[in-house]
């Protein structure tokens, strides 16, 4: 007779700030989880681009080559690299130990908003403010892209990645997923600029969030809108939005000094967080824990569940 | 023994020294070995350098001057018996033996030195010494050394000899000359005063000349360069008398003390000892006759002064070198070339001319005129339009030129094509091509239609100007009539035959226009009273002076630069579909419907697009998924070929891309296509059908642009936007009409069809209730028409409700199977109305439908946890929608007919941007009704709807006659 499983935690949401780190590098343009969510990254304007143990506050190391402002950054999933785009309209791909730059792509023609690895990290995906996606090779030595996706009628704010589907957001309003394995492109239309498309991480979704403060989920394989999440400011900015390690809640940015949470599946508001005074420009969720970071101004911040205890001890 | 030996003596052959024969019980000597085998000197010391001079170290006693008893200085005894001599030490006292033997520094051994080793081993020495001897104050001395004949000859010696070499010839490859005689031996020792050696100047001549053919001869030996200092004060090249010439009697020649330097010396050098002169002997006033000189004729001959030179001539030696000493050997040649002018070395391959060069001729300069200045004035560049050819006419008659005559133009004042004609070429094919060409027709016609009716302003504008220029030009003293003829002529009917005769600048006035045409022609033919003659005679004197100067001005402004302008222009070279341009195949549509779509949250297959998107092969590789198109090489979205200069490209009819597209695809897709790769069957996919329509729309609008102003006045466009109350109604009425009517045909409703009920209606909120409702029952028996014969149609549902509250409508004539095929498809994809979102929306059929849809989406989703819950949530969610529209639906019931028409303004208000134009475009049906809609009874209208219906099938060829029909018919 075996035990009955046990039942899973009910959702926690990070209410509780542990830490708030002052980066010391101009605004903090983004913020991001590496893939076990041990550390962080962090752009900042200062053409810096720092690496982080968020929980403990410790600054690793601090990559320096950008030309301008770091706009966004990713990490593969080794660890081995990162990879960084700013407004210098370069793609900078790093080694993560020594801080070189390993390689620097250019031909964006206007100010790199976004970057991605995919999931082996031979191909960075960079959407710029020229409406273009470009994936580069990080393999072989060609200065061209592999593939330029121009489909876009503005600027690509967001780019995401699955395993075979590159997940875009663009200023003209729509969301288009290119599908490798089909060979289809998916375009839906959402009406406002959008600044932010993810994946949930069950991988049906997209929940995307535009300019007219609003945040859709959207059904993957019919473009269906299955909830509807309002209640944040976004009018102007480029905000960040996600989901919980879990699926359970929508995460946003928003431009009151907040982060919202919202339930998944009924759509009301959970928790707003309030961060500080000014807007929240970026977010980062851990990928599987109840762990928060947000970036308000030049600090971020961690958040935690409310029965976290700081693991002093390990350090 | 010794005859036994003998014997076995002469059976065998013994080489070398036999060995000692070993004695008896005596071992074999081992053979020395290497290490042992030492050389030592005669003392049985170990042979090293030894001797003090020879670099030795055991001098003496162990190297020193001492001995065995220690050094003893000798001691000096002298007795009366034994008297010590007087020594004088030599080097030799010092020396070791060692030094005095053979290869000692001082050897004792008897060699042959140098002076005795080979009297021909330097010859160059020798002949040098020879010519030393010759030149030297005793003449003669040289010749002893004759008599010591070398020990040997060196080994190079020997080689040449042995290879056929004599002494005395030169070396090298034999050649056909003269035999020279050789030197004879110089064994043969002529003692005492024997004839010596010696040549004489003469000898060669003399002797025999029989030269057989195949005789050849060694080269002449090479005589070096004497090299020997002068060290004598004797003057320059002086030599003192030659004692051959001196001695064997050339007393009788000129004596030439200078120029003999060469010759004589070359003779001397050549061949000294040999001679067999007649003359032997020193004669001369000087010595007398030798003793053995048999002539004695000329003894007394007197050596005279005037035999010598006592001026240094500047004549020319005779080899034409002037002093310049040259070996010998050209001498002879020269001679032969001595005739002709050249002198100097003839190259290989070449030889003298014999006729000499005709001279140049040389042409004097010309003579200036006394007025010239050797500067240029430019004169001031006038182009040669008919515009300056006045001033033109001046300049060059200043210039003293005369131009009248066109043929001869300066050629800077032609064009290329001018000068190409005077030269008898073929026009430029481009001359017939201009840019318009590339056009296609309609665009052209377009564009000439636009052209003509600027041309037409612009041209009476500048005809009114001139005009007034004229006026004004009148009121000063203008240039006689004399000079107009002659410029207008001067200005060249040439120009004017180019000139476009399709330009009508006085179109407007026909009259003038056909007068100003004559005048061209005139002109043309070069007549100069062209412009007298064509004008109106009976117009007043002022009215023929401005139409004179309007023509002539008219006729220079409209130079056509067609030729010019189409000689710059080239076919393209390669092919590149002139009129194609690359369009994405699939283009996201218009946005519009999609905002509505996304207003009334409607999202999923209204919000969504779907392409064909071929990724990178490399990125497929890098992405680990297989390239979904292995065949195909495209990248990216698939493109096709458009017309490129069609409007259509650039406007934002979106139908307008997909129609040609589906096709494409059609043909297309099978190839790029996998075979796992199944499309998913989509509502959008039916629309080939409805792009059809569009593309008839698409037709529409051209035919709308191409319909001229009267039907403008009607056009729905225009007229809605300066008046929408009243008519808007009627709008309202005919959309619904025509958008059943679509329904009727096409499988779903289109996007059209819900943006043209929300898109006209919201425009017509102002409209009158009343109205409305007197038009509204006309519309909805249209309507009922074509309803009636589909069922689940939420629109015809809607409307359904009402028929039963109503007296049975009058029908028309039945659909057409056509739409029964639709209906069909219409099951698989149902059709979907806009969501029920708004209050009073019609709701009823919107329920069923979505209940529907969920239904498929659950069948195909079998998902993860949280994801049912959502599906469940969403449920939930929609049920509770569904139970409002219910309420909503009963108190909808409950109203009137007027309510429904209400109910339909307010449903509008989810596409409120939506401008009616762009409902027009997108609606092909809507405008020809509008068209209509004056006189539009229901009955009229719905006969009109069948033929409308019939024809529609009939393709897009007709529209245009069915619009006028259908005008004829509201009219």
């Amino acid at each position: 007779m075996a035990f009955p499983e046990p039942k899973p935690r009910a959702p926690e949401l990070p209410q509780k700030r542990v830490k708030t780190l002052d980066c010391g590098q101009g605004a903090v343009r983004a913020v991001r989880f590496n893939v076990d969510g041990n550390y962080c990254l962090t752009c900042g304007s200062d053409k810096t681009l720092k690496l982080w143990n968020p929980l403990r506050g410790t600054l690793l190391r601090t990559y320096s080559g950008h030309g301008y402002e770091v706009l966004d950054a990713a990490s593969s999933f080794d660890n081995s690299s990162l990879c960084s785009g700013g407004g210098d309209k370069a793609v900078v791909l790093w080694d993560v130990a020594s801080g070189q730059v390993v390689r620097k792509f250019r031909g964006h023609a206007g100010k790199v908003n976004t970057v991605q690895f995919n999931e082996e990290a031979t191909v960075i995906l960079s959407g710029s403010i020229d409406s273009s996606i470009r994936c580069w090779d990080c393999r072989s030595r060609r200065p061209e892209p592999v593939q330029k996706l121009d489909e876009a009628k503005d600027s690509v704010s967001s780019v995401k990645v699955s395993d075979h589907e590159v997940l875009a957001g663009s200023v003209d309003g729509r969301v288009r997923r290119y599908d490798l394995r089909m060979g289809q492109l998916f375009s839906d239309y959402v009406g406002s600029p959008v600044t932010c498309a993810c994946f949930s991480r069950d991988g049906q979704c997209t929940l995307v969030s535009s300019l007219d403060s609003t945040l859709r989920l959207l059904d993957k394989d019919t473009g269906e809108m299955l909830g509807e999440y309002t209640g944040h400011k976004n009018k102007e900015y480029k905000l960040d939005c996600c989901l919980s390690e879990r699926d359970t809640h929508v995460v946003s940015c928003s431009e009151d000094g907040k982060v919202f949470f919202w339930d998944l599946v009924e759509g009301a508001l959970a928790l707003a967080l309030p961060v500080g005074s000014g807007v929240v420009q970026s977010l980062a969720y851990h990928p599987t824990e109840p762990c928060l970071l947000a970036a308000i101004a030049g600090s971020i911040q961690c958040w935690r569940e409310e029965g976290y205890e700081a693991e002093g001890g390990t350090g | 023994m010794a005859a036994l030996g003998s014997d076995s003596d002469e059976d065998l052959v013994s080489y070398g020294t036999g060995l000692e024969p070993l004695e008896e019980g005596e071992r074999p000597k081992k053979p020395v070995p290497l290490q042992d085998q030492t050389v030592r000197d005669e003392k049985g010391r170990y042979k090293r350098f030894h001797g003090a001079f020879s670099g030795g170290f055991s001098a003496g006693y162990f190297n020193t001057v001492g001995s065995k008893e220690g050094w003893t200085p000798s001691t000096f005894v002298s007795s009366r018996q034994n008297r010590a001599d007087k020594s004088v030490l030599s080097p030799e006292d010092f020396m070791d033996e060692e030094d005095l033997s053979e290869f000692g520094i001082a050897p004792k051994a008897i060699v042959t030195t140098d002076d005795f080793a080979s009297k021909t081993k330097d010859r160059i020495r020798e002949k040098a010494r020879q010519l030393a001897a010759a030149t030297a104050p005793i003449p003669g001395a040289t010749l002893l050394d004759d008599l010591i004949s070398p020990a040997k000859l060196s080994i190079g010696f020997e080689l040449l000899r042995k290879m056929g070499w004599k002494e005395g010839q030169g070396v090298g490859p034999r050649v056909k000359r003269r035999p020279r005689r050789q030197k004879p031996d110089p064994r043969v020792k002529i003692y005492g005063c024997a004839l010596p050696p010696g040549g004489s100047e003469g000898s060669e001549d003399e002797e025999d000349d029989y030269l057989p053919d195949n005789v050849t001869f060694a080269p002449k030996d090479v005589t070096p360069v004497d090299f020997t200092p002068k060290d004598n004060v004797h003057g320059l090249a002086y030599k003192g008398l030659d004692p051959h010439q001196a001695l064997f009697g050339t007393s009788g020649e000129h004596i030439n003390l200078f120029s003999g330097g060469s010759e004589g010396t070359s003779d001397l050098l050549g061949d000294v000892g040999l001679s067999k002169g007649r003359k032997l002997g020193i004669s001369g006033q000087a010595f007398g006759v030798g003793a053995l000189e048999e002539e004695d004729d000329d003894i007394y001959a007197m050596e005279t002064l005037s035999k010598y030179d006592t001026v240094l001539k500047d004549e020319e030696p005779g080899d034409g070198l002037y002093g310049w000493t040259a070996p010998k050997q050209y001498k002879s040649q020269k001679e032969s070339e001595k005739d002709l002018r050249y002198v100097g070395k003839i190259l290989d391959g070449f030889s003298l001319a014999s006729k000499p060069l005709s001279s140049k001729k040389i042409y004097p300069p010309p003579d200036l005129p006394r007025d010239y200045r050797p500067v240029h004035y430019f004169r001031p560049v006038v182009a040669a339009t008919s515009e300056n050819s006045h001033l033109l006419q001046v300049l060059s008659e200043s210039a003293g030129k005369a131009t009248h005559d066109l043929g001869t133009h300066s050629r800077h004042q032609l064009n290329a094509s001018k000068r190409g004609e005077m030269l008898g070429e073929t026009p430029v094919q481009g001359a017939s091509t201009s840019v318009l060409e590339f056009l296609s027709q309609k665009d052209r016609e377009r564009i000439k239609e636009m052209k003509h009716a600027t041309d037409l302003k612009a041209a009476q504008l500048k005809a009114r100007s001139l005009a007034q220029n004229a006026s004004s030009s009148r009121l000063q003293p203008s240039p006689p009539e004399v000079g107009h003829s002659s410029w207008h002529v001067a200005s060249g009917g040439r120009t004017a035959t180019t000139r476009a005769s399709n330009f009508k600048p006085f179109a407007k006035d026909p009259e003038k226009q056909r007068r100003y045409e004559e005048f061209l022609v005139q002109m043309k033919q070069g007549r100069k009273d062209a412009l007298e003659r064509c004008l109106d005679p009976s117009m007043t004197e002022w009215e023929r002076g401005r139409e004179r100067d309007e023509f002539a001005r008219a006729a220079q402004l409209y130079v056509s630069s067609h030729s010019t302008l189409s000689s710059r222009f080239t076919h393209a070279k390669e092919e590149d579909d002139s009129d194609q341009v690359e369009v994405p195949r699939d283009q996201e549509n218009d946005v519009n419907d999609k905002q509505s779509a996304v207003k009334m949250k409607m999202f999923g297959k209204l919000t969504r697009d779907t392409f064909e998107w071929h990724p990178d092969k490399l990125l497929c590789k890098r992405f680990n998924v297989p390239d979904p198109y292995p065949d195909s090489t495209l990248v990216g979205l698939p493109r096709v070929k458009r017309d490129k200069y069609s409007v259509f490209n650039f406007l934002t009819i979106p139908e307008t891309a997909s129609l040609p597209t589906t096709q494409a695809s059609s043909e297309n897709t099978p190839q790029h296509r996998g075979p796992d790769k199944s499309r998913k069957p989509s509502r959008w996919d039916t629309s080939k059908q409805e792009k059809n329509e569009d593309s008839i729309s698409e037709f529409l609008s051209l035919a709308r642009s191409k319909v001229g102003p009267p039907k403008q006045e009607s056009s729905p466009s225009v007229k809605r936007e300066e008046e929408p109350a009243p008519e808007s109604l009627s709008d309202k009425t005919a959309n619904q009409a025509v958008d059943s009517q679509t329904e009727g045909e096409g499988s779903r409703p289109s996007m059209d069809l819900f943006k043209a009920i929300f898109a006209s209606s919201s425009d017509e909120k102002s409209s009158s209730s009343e109205e409305e409702q007197g038009d509204s029952e006309d519309e909805e028996d249209t309507g009922e028409a074509e309803v009636k014969s589909s069922q689940e149609t939420p629109l015809e549902a809607s409307s359904s409700v009402e028929p039963a509250t109503e007296p049975a409508p009058r029908e028309p004539a039945p659909p057409f199977p056509i739409q029964k095929m639709q209906m069909d498809e219409r099951e698989e994809f149902g059709p979907r109305l806009p969501p029920v979102f708004c209050p009073n929306a019609r709701q009823k059929p919107e329920a069923p439908q979505k209940e529907k849809h969920r239904k498929s989406k659950e069948k195909h989703k079998p998902k993860k946890e949280h994801r049912r819950k959502k599906e469940k949530k969403k449920k939930h969610r929609k049920h509770k929608h569904k139970g409002k529209q219910k309420s909503k639906k009963s108190e909808k019931n409950s109203s009137s007919e007027s309510t429904d028409s209400s109910d339909s303004s307010s449903d509008d208000e989810g596409a409120p941007d939506l401008s009616p134009q762009e409902l027009l475009r997108r609606n092909p049906c809507t405008w020809a009704v509008i068209c209509c809609r004056p006189g539009a009874s229901a009955g009229s209208w719905s006969s009109m709807q069948s033929s409308w219906d019939s024809k529609w099938n009939m393709g897009c060829g007709h529209l245009k006659q069915q619009l006028h029909q259908l005008q004829k018919f509201c009219t």
